[in-house]
């Protein structure tokens, strides 16, 4: 399969300068494609798809009755990131990261960021994600997001931009991590000649990040992975960080509070648990405080928190900082608690609870990306632009009865990687989405989840939106040249 | 104090029913195979006979029900494809793979990806149109089910999930040899004239084959004879598949799990295991074969039941909080 033919069509390519030629960084990848003899290629894609399958890595798509488990669309083709563009998202992960811990433990304290009027207090009290069950909680380090999602997109002009923040639940860590051991065992002659930085050891900063939010009990903390169940679409992944971090899977009904302390129901009996890397939602946690008709959470779990028996990743409540309202005050944040300018801008966002904005987000609906506040995944919203006047109306009315939940984006041109399409490349629109753990210290896995928007055109990468992933590559700053390894043909 | 990672009653309840059911499912192809192989050595007249393995797996009413008339192409559909029967091969294989995918992070990876290969070879032969090659198919599941056991021998820490697994499947085991004695021996013998007849050979061989023990039998007794067949298939302590060696394999799997010394016993379960055990030490099959096969085999389905349902009170059953209490740990 031959680049030749492959358009950038007006949009950044991550892999291609406007004038058609190769990125540095991409040249070596580009001549071992072009060298393989025809078809392999997608005898290669064909390995991949088999493989995903035999070794079970699905999601599961909610609402869908017949086959409810899928592979996750992969794309061979790499995602590749230079160093020096890495240095400076890793730099503006931090630097946000930072802030916005700062940011939730001063609004469940002493909102100080209010009192001096960096942010209106009407923000905050109309989140509906502020939980009031945390109001003077003290978490290990004043940590609040322990594992972060954030993704991130380039517009036309290249620039990086926070889309969102993702503190609760994120998922994905596990593609990662999976789409390079398949990419690594299909294609190994690909990664011969560039430094590709290593993302194995993610579940290894994960434990020991986790390990060190016990609430010094004394021997060695019990670390377990608080998963919905197998029902859940990213159960794969709770599964898979357990096993990878050799600790207990446990549902809700395996833990029991007892005495204030969490334990877990084990054949010889109670066993204490000291910290709960919880993939549950906080809806679900602790039926006596929140949602009371939880069957996924356990009883007393909030009351232990609190008393600090037991450790919870990420921490209840973080989820007010990825109100889409909030997030928009996140670059005043940064210069409010880092007396930084942020490093990493956010898109521009039109607030619909403020007239100004709300009068042009209805006059220019054909032109924006509209969102629900407090919703993810992709739902909830409307791209302006793929829209029918059916849609846009319907976004308008639901706009004017609740302008609160609604924020609007210009459409972003995102970037574009080439992707096999059928027999040849096409580009196609991707985000990227780093993870960031946060103890002590704050780490960045050096990688990501590249999601991209198969359908052609698309710019929803969601995978329940049909979105799927491409294996991302870090580049190290070694300053050697490539070693310009021969691909093995196999 | 060096420990092991204490086991989930929930995580020991699926890898208990994860080796039962590859094991149920091993044990469906085995008969379909058998019972294709002996129609084709038997005179016209007696050929056609699939009702008998329909009642070894216990689910004669169901399948006259559903099916009615007992051809080797419905039976054959029931047993291996059909979804509703919860003991087809589709079914059990389907159920090891539901509980394996809920205990991942316990099992090895290796395991779950030869369990999730199965069940695609499985789902993909069930769903191909035309007829399906049943000696090749049945090699295949048995295949794969050899493949999960010696995965799980060697990749697998010998610990208190794999003593669950291996619980699960020396019961389940035990319980086909019993049952295939006790049909075959009723069913398929069901003139007093043909013993000792060529005929009879063929059949007895086949109940030997069905449980992979038509060699080693002839190793250990040479002359095929039932009493001898009955000595062997129910006594002997080398066989991997007599009722004996599992019960004694299942027994030390239990005492491995609560750590008390084997001859003793801490809770229900190993009482009850116990008891079995030493009867089988300590019988012979003349007082079997006397007191009646059928009934000493029905008896030993009772008792296989009641370890069943010792074995979820002692370690699955989520307990009421206050009997609990005494047994707070860490």
């Amino acid at each position: 399969m031959q680049f030749s033919s492959y358009q950038t069509e007006g949009f950044y390519d991550e892999m291609f300068q406007t004038d058609g030629a190769a990125r540095p960084h991409f040249q070596l990848v580009q001549e071992i494609i072009q060298s393989l003899s025809d078809g392999q290629l997608l005898r290669y894609k064909h390995a991949a798809e088999r493989l995903l399958l035999q070794l079970g890595i699905t999601f599961n798509v909610y609402g869908d009755t017949a086959g409810t488990e899928r592979i996750f669309p992969f794309d061979l083709i790499p995602r590749i990131v230079p160093a020096q563009e890495w240095e400076r998202v890793e730099r503006g992960l931090k630097q946000r990261i930072h802030a916005l811990n700062a940011f939730i433990d001063d609004i469940y304290h002493d909102q100080k960021i209010v009192k001096d009027g960096a942010i209106p207090a009407e923000v905050i009290t109309s989140a509906v994600s502020y939980r009031k069950q945390c109001r003077d909680l003290n978490p290990p380090w004043g940590v609040w997001c322990h594992v972060t999602g954030t993704d991130l997109v380039r517009d036309r002009d290249g620039e990086y931009y926070v889309l969102e923040d993702n503190l609760r639940v994120p998922s994905g860590v596990s593609y990662v991590l999976e789409n390079r051991e398949v990419l690594k065992r299909i294609f190994p002659g690909v990664f011969e000649g560039l430094p590709v930085r290593p993302v194995n050891g993610y579940p290894s900063h994960l434990l020991e990040m986790l390990e060190s939010l016990a609430p010094g009990t004394g021997g060695a903390p019990r670390v377990v992975v608080l998963t919905p169940g197998i029902y859940n679409s990213a159960y794969f992944e709770h599964s898979f960080l357990a096993q990878q971090m050799g600790v207990q899977l446990v549902e809700g009904r395996d833990l029991v509070v007892h005495g204030g302390s969490v334990f877990m129901r084990t054949t010889k009996g109670l066993e204490r648990v000291d910290v709960i890397y919880r993939r549950v939602d906080d809806d679900f946690l602790d039926p006596i405080e929140f949602r009371g008709d939880s069957m996924l959470g356990v009883p007393g779990l909030m009351a232990a928190y609190r008393a600090g028996r037991v450790a919870l990743a990420n921490a209840p409540g973080n989820g007010v900082a990825d109100d889409k309202v909030v997030y928009a005050y996140v670059p005043d944040m940064i210069r409010y608690y880092e007396s930084e300018e942020p490093i990493l801008p956010n898109v521009p966002t039109y607030l619909c609870w403020r007239d100004a904005d709300r009068k042009y987000v209805l006059e220019n609906l054909g032109k924006l990306v509209v969102k629900a506040a407090n919703e993810s995944g992709g739902y909830g919203m409307l791209v302006g632009p793929h829209s029918t006047a059916a849609e846009r109306e319907e976004f308008a009315g639901r706009i004017q009865a609740n302008p609160r939940n609604y924020i609007a984006q210009p459409t972003l041109a995102l970037s574009r990687v080439p992707t096999i399409v059928e027999d040849h490349f096409e580009g196609r629109h991707v985000d990227l989405r780093p993870y960031v753990l946060c103890g002590k210290d704050i780490y960045v896995l050096p990688g990501g989840l590249t999601r991209v928007a198969m359908r052609k055109g698309s710019l929803v990468v969601n995978s329940s939106q049909g979105g799927g992933s491409k294996d991302t590559w870090v580049l190290a700053a070694t300053g050697h040249p490539p070693r310009g390894g021969q691909q093995q043909e196999q | 104090m060096t420990q092991t990672k204490p086991l989930l009653s929930r995580v020991a309840d699926a890898v208990y029913w994860l080796g039962r059911y590859i094991e149920r499912a091993e044990n469906v192809a085995r008969f379909l195979d058998v019972n294709h192989n002996l129609m084709l050595d038997l005179p016209q007249e007696y050929a056609g006979q699939w009702q008998p393995i329909v009642d070894t797996t216990g689910d004669r009413a169901v399948f006259l029900e559903r099916y009615g008339a007992a051809t080797q192409a419905n039976v054959l559909q029931f047993l291996a494809f059909d979804p509703e029967n919860p003991n087809s091969i589709y079914s059990c294989v389907l159920a090891a793979r539901e509980n394996a995918r809920s205990v991942r992070e316990t099992i090895s990876s290796e395991m779950w990806q030869q369990i999730n290969s199965l069940y695609l070879q499985i789902t993909a032969e069930s769903r191909k149109n035309g007829p399906t090659d049943l000696p090749s198919f049945c090699h295949q599941v048995r295949m794969g089910c050899h493949l999960v056991h010696g995965i799980l021998h060697v990749t697998m820490s010998h610990n208190e999930a794999w003593q669950f697994i291996r619980l699960g499947i020396m019961l389940e085991r035990a319980d086909k040899t019993t049952r295939i004695l006790d049909v075959k021996y009723f069913i398929l013998l069901p003139s007093v004239s043909d013993v000792g007849t060529p005929f009879d050979d063929v059949q007895w061989s086949a109940v030997l084959k069905s449980v992979s023990g038509f060699e080693m039998y002839r190793k250990r007794y040479g002359r095929i004879s039932p009493d001898r067949i009955v000595e062997f298939l129910l006594l002997d302590g080398d066989f991997p598949r007599s009722f004996r060696y599992c019960i004694s394999i299942a027994d030390r799997s239990l005492h491995s799990i609560t750590g008390t010394p084997v001859g003793t016993f801490s809770c229900p379960s190993e009482q009850r295991m116990g008891a079995l055990r030493s009867e089988l030490d300590f019988t012979g099959v003349e007082s079997i074969l006397t007191a009646g096969l059928h009934e000493f085999c029905d008896s030993a389905q009772t008792k296989m039941n009641t370890i069943d349902e010792c074995i979820v009170g002692d370690f699955f059953a989520l307990r009421p909080l206050a009997s609990e209490a005494g047994a707070v740990n860490g």
